[in-house]
């Protein structure tokens, strides 16, 4: 049983120059206890899918169709107070850059202490200090700095207090955008090995957000990747990075360096993403695939099952299953 | 061997702490953000330096530009002693050595045109040059980093552009006044992966074609493996380890690069590595401890039951195994 199922998730935003069509026809599922990854370039609708699950959406953006299962409960039916109870309690987030939008003038602990409040009113004082200690515990800070402000902590430190923040209600699924994009590779290695183990060791369900796929290839079991508003590809990470089956999927592959492989000198993508305010009619990729056929141009792709779990839409693999 | 382009011998650069209430008689604190540093840069070659934020890679860089006149030390270009130019000299100086900075979104002025912008430097280095001459070397720059075409995109503002395409144009007001030595400073990690790859190519054909010299520095070892030629690791304002990029990175001598090489993300799932994770931070270069400066985070250091030389003596960069492959650790030896 999925934890999570996005079915046919549709978002626009509206904007000065049009109604942009940010998210189209995502599909997608999130198995209890796994960690997703989310991949693709900027403005492809990686974080408005992912922002629309607890419906954090910003005001102008407006979620027009599909549903979104979170344990078999259709989350864009509930009322705005229902959300309320299942967000932070059930859902949390990690916020991209959050870690330098903490309140300079309020201690570490006492920022913790007020998402525990927020969410659940009735918890003691003292009940909020000890779960704040073993928050701080859990994320690898000594307990006694909980009386330390913002400015005293790194980078790598204050990400570990959003990590405690996200974990102070005891969530099911936690969403974590780009949570080590910015830091030093050291620091990078240690907050995706803390955020590994307490998925392991909390029973944790993580949907992370990147447009690192190296980062995605060693934290994830399955992931998924977004180009320009549409889901092209998911599957296993295994079949998605051995054997990726659509061409922007192969061609981002081939824009990371691999130190232990040939030294072959990465290709890039050229052009630039289309326009969602009048997204083209048939492939979004179109314009800058190497593979095109005459037909992508007009007609859009459907998702085909390339093996079981790994799902593609290009039609280049229905000309080759035939 | 033809002589180095530039070549740094034992450069100091030390920062005054600013704040603070300053008694009469007593010296502020002062940062060592680079100490002893000594390498050369051969021409026509890559070299990139790495390491992690503070430890003073930009500094260095700057110091090398002479944005920053270095506390003690000697800095040659083209044989030439340029550690106290000043003046027209030294304004003489900067049309052989650019940089490009990470942002395009920042380092680009919003008030000008693209036109602009690549006309200022002719326009203070070569106020000779007709209006004509001018134009056509702008366009000329342009079209050489991909923009085209030329005369259009010039008059364009930053606003109007990608930040692939803003990149290109810094890439361009930097090759303008062509210049033989060019510092890229994180030139591609503010983009998307897609154009990352588009713009190291444009850096290194036009190296290929004007027989540039670049010092790349990036905090990212499979970026730094990628592209250069060799690999200056740097550790709290001093080098631990310089090499060839094979050395470096496949038989990395100093315990901090070994630790860094392991924790590479590779796209490829399911490999089994063994990661060294430091733990903690770059400790501040206000105090730096006595003996190894990596000591504190030095998990070599515990393996070999703590011995005291590390912690009285400072190490010595000198080669090993190789004369191009040195390092400055007492225990230093391969993976």
């Amino acid at each position: 049983m999925a934890l999570l199922e996005i079915i046919d998730l549709a978002v626009e935003f509206k904007s000065r120059a049009g109604t942009v069509h940010a998210v189209d026809g995502v599909n997608l599922y999130l198995e209890a206890g796994k960690v997703l990854g989310i991949a693709g370039e900027s403005g492809c609708g990686k974080t408005t899918t992912m922002l629309s699950i607890p419906r954090l959406l910003p005001r102008n953006a407006d979620i027009i169709g599909g549903k979104i299962l979170f344990n078999t409960e259709n989350l864009l039916l509930k009322s705005e107070e229902d959300m309320e109870k299942i967000r932070w309690r059930q859902i949390s987030v990690i916020f991209q850059g959050a870690m330098n939008a903490l309140n300079p003038v309020k201690t570490i602990g006492s920022q913790i202490g007020e998402a525990i409040f927020h969410h659940e009113p009735r918890v003691s004082r003292a009940d909020v200090s000890r779960r704040t200690s073993e928050l701080l515990d859990m994320v690898g800070i000594a307990s006694a700095r909980s009386s330390s402000y913002p400015h005293e902590f790194s980078g790598g430190m204050r990400q570990r207090v959003m990590i405690a923040m996200a974990l102070a209600c005891h969530p099911q699924l936690v969403i974590a955008d780009e949570p080590v994009t910015a830091l030093d590779v050291m620091v990078q290695a240690q907050i995706l090995n803390l955020l590994k183990s307490l998925c392991a060791q909390l029973g944790l369900s993580m949907i992370l957000i990147s447009h690192d796929l190296s980062v995605i290839a060693e934290t994830c079991q399955r992931a998924a990747i977004m180009y320009a508003g549409k889901l092209v590809e998911q599957g296993r990470v295994e079949q998605l990075f051995n054997q990726p089956a659509h061409p922007y999927t192969q061609r981002l592959l081939r824009a990371f360096p691999n130190i232990y492989a040939a030294k072959k000198f990465l290709v890039g993508i050229p052009g630039y993403p289309p326009n969602l305010v009048n997204p083209p009619l048939g492939c979004r990729f179109f314009e800058r695939c190497h593979v095109r056929l005459e037909q992508c141009k007009t007609s859009e792709p459907q998702t085909i099952t390339v093996e079981p779990d790994h799902l593609a839409a290009c039609h280049l693999l229905r000309e080759t299953k035939q | 061997m033809n002589s180095p382009l530039v070549r740094v011998e034992n450069l100091q650069v030390m920062f005054a702490m600013r704040g603070g209430l300053v008694l009469p008689g007593k010296a502020p604190k002062m940062i060592h953000a680079l100490d002893g540093i000594s390498f050369d840069i051969q021409r026509g070659e890559i070299l990139a330096m790495v390491g992690e934020s503070g430890c003073g890679k930009t500094t260095l860089a700057r110091a090398i530009l002479r944005l920053i006149t270095p506390s003690a030390g000697k800095i040659f270009f083209n044989q030439r002693d340029i550690t106290l130019l000043k003046g027209t000299s030294l304004r003489n100086l900067r049309r052989h050595m650019q940089m490009i900075f990470q942002d395009p979104y920042e380092s680009l002025d919003p008030r000008q045109s693209i036109y602009e912008l690549l006309e200022e430097p002719l326009l203070i280095h070569y106020p000779d040059i007709t209006q004509n001459d001018r134009e056509v070397q702008v366009f000329k720059a342009l079209e050489a980093s991909g923009l085209h075409p030329a005369r259009e995109i010039s008059a364009r503002y930053p606003h109007h552009l990608s930040g692939g395409q803003r990149q290109r144009v810094a890439i361009a007001a930097a090759m303008i006044l062509e210049p033989e030595f060019v510092v890229t400073d994180e030139p591609v990690s503010m983009l998307d992966v897609s154009i990352r790859a588009e713009i190291l190519k444009l850096m290194l054909d036009l190296r290929d074609l004007k027989n540039l010299t670049y010092l790349f520095i990036t905090h990212d070892l499979s970026l730094a493996w990628m592209i250069s030629d060799r690999i200056i690791v740097l550790y709290l304002g001093k080098i631990v380890e310089i090499g060839s990029t094979q050395d470096v990175i496949h038989h990395a001598l100093h315990p901090y690069t070994r630790a860094l090489v392991s924790v590479i993300p590779l796209p490829q799932p399911g490999i089994q590595k063994q990661q060294i994770i430091l733990e903690g931070d770059t400790p501040s270069p206000l105090d730096i401890p006595a003996g190894c400066r990596f000591l504190l985070r030095c998990w070599k250091w515990r393996q070999l039951n703590c011995p005291a030389v590390c912690k009285e003596k400072e190490p010595i960069l000198q080669a090993y195994g190789c004369e191009s492959h040195k390092v400055a650790c007492h225990f230093a030896e391969g993976a």
